[in-house]
């Protein structure tokens, strides 16, 4: 057992001395950077391992998640109005299913974190001590890992899943250009930039997302099994050459 | 909170506990500048229509904690707040609120969130011109509300802190930490105070002679062609 780790600020719903024995892992990047993949990935190994594992992500709680999907559609929030309705998804979400599993000794695979919503904020121009505020009571992850990949490699996976760039993954409500593709590439060039300055000030581990699934894969089993002791196979031969 | 006022509005605040009259008193505040031709818009607390929906599903099925009750609140606002309070204020309007950011602090403070925390989220509001306080004892304000033997709503009676099974009982525990907190935020906010146990006709009399000599309110006319 060990105690919970918070950012700085405390919630009234969890004490300070919270015991828990399970872990989060957080895997961080853009859309179409492979972070889905791979925590399916991680968790088949898990429990391969005999390991509870929970999957948690964003805009999925049950308070708020419906809504948030309607008010992005309609595109009709102001920017304290969808950092907060966010923030209120994400509380929930810690408080009512993160915390209960990793006190029941679960390993949670957290498909993005506070860090999406801080960089996400941030590059709308929110104050920076006001969003860091914001989310200081967030629980401090056993890992992070953060998917690099390069501009050209998210646009051509973004259209392998979905044949069309999304609207807010281009951050067209930024007004950055009226082109979608060149708003796309310039919204993830500000996400980016966000996240390089995080990555120091909360220890991320960065990944190069660009490479094979099972290569990257790989790494993160090692990076993870040496933290919960778990046999790690040999890495896959394809990446010899 | 913004102490800096960069628009030509006037915004006016009314707080105070449930059951201090203080609706009747803006809502009366509204008729008198109303009929007087005055640029007016009224606001009142948890009434976004966005925010409303996910707001009522969730104290319907109690699936609120101090935290998210706390974070819904604040979306609330803020969405009232970036699309019609400060908007109108920049128009030149004057803004009566029901209700204002001190409602959150008191009663998320009772409810254990941090004050410190809260005050940051809520630091993009802008101070009010005037927030009249209808200060009333306790008993008296659980009188006017309990007399009838409503139906209390979990939140609103503070069920959701386990203090007692009662609602009755809960909502009179609940309502006495609500006052120690107001009390403490009367001198460091500014209230302007009024004795909610005169009148109503008494009240909105002291209430709009505190307005007249605060704002003056010829600019506030609107300019009708004739």
């Amino acid at each position: 057992m060990r105690g919970l780790k918070f950012f700085g600020g405390r919630l009234p719903e969890l004490p300070k001395r919270t015991q828990v024995s399970g872990r989060l892992f957080v895997l961080e990047g853009a859309d179409g950077s492979g972070r889905s993949t791979q925590i399916q990935l991680l968790g088949e190994w898990l429990e391969a391992n005999g390991h509870g594992v929970k999957f948690t992500g964003l805009r999925r709680s049950d308070l708020v998640g419906e809504e948030l999907e309607l008010a992005k559609m309609g595109n009709v929030l102001t920017r304290n109005t969808l950092s907060l309705f966010y923030s209120t998804d994400f509380f929930d979400q810690l408080i009512n299913e993160i915390v209960p599993a990793l006190k029941a000794g679960f390993i949670v695979l957290a498909d993005r974190y506070i860090y999406t919503l801080m960089a996400r904020d941030l590059v709308r121009g929110a104050d920076r001590e006001w969003v860091h505020n914001l989310y200081s009571p967030a629980v401090v992850p056993d890992a992070v890992f953060y998917f690099r990949i390069s501009g050209r490699q998210l646009v051509e996976r973004n259209f392998q899943k979905s044949n069309a760039l999304d609207y807010w993954e281009s951050g067209m409500d930024l007004g950055l250009s009226s082109d979608m593709f060149d708003s796309f590439i310039r919204y993830q060039r500000l996400l980016e930039k966000e996240f390089v300055r995080m990555q120091g000030e909360y220890q991320f581990e960065s990944l190069n997302a660009n490479r094979l699934i099972e290569t990257i894969q790989h790494d993160l089993r090692v990076k993870i099994g040496e933290l919960l002791k778990l046999p790690v196979e040999d890495a896959p031969e394809s990446e010899d050459g | 909170m913004v102490g800096e006022r960069k628009y030509p509005g006037k915004l006016i605040a009314v707080e105070g506990l449930d059951g201090s009259g203080k609706s009747t008193q803006i809502y009366l505040v509204k008729r008198w500048l109303e009929l007087r031709r005055h640029k007016v818009f009224f606001t009142e607390w948890n009434s976004s229509v966005l925010v409303k929906k996910a707001t009522s599903k969730a104290k319907k099925r109690n699936l609120l904690t101090p935290t998210t009750f706390s974070l819904i609140h604040a979306t609330d606002f803020a969405d009232r707040y970036e699309r019609q309070i400060l908007p109108l204020l920049r128009a030149g309007f004057l803004v009566l609120a029901d209700r204002y950011v001190f409602t959150a602090y008191a009663r998320d403070s009772v409810r254990g969130v941090d004050p410190k925390w809260l005050a940051q989220i809520y630091s993009f509001a802008v101070r009010p011109d005037i927030t009249f306080y209808f200060n009333v004892p306790l008993n008296v304000s659980l009188n006017r509300i309990l007399e009838g033997r409503p139906e209390l709503k979990y939140h609103e009676a503070g069920l959701d802190m386990g203090w007692s099974a009662d609602p009755y009982e809960s909502f009179r525990i609940f309502q006495g930490k609500i006052a120690e907190q107001y009390s403490a935020m009367r001198k460091r906010h500014g209230f302007t105070e009024i004795d909610a146990t005169l009148d109503i006709h008494e009240q909105q009399k002291l209430v709009r002679s505190i307005i007249s000599d605060r704002i003056d309110l010829a600019k506030f006319r609107r300019k009708v062609k004739r």
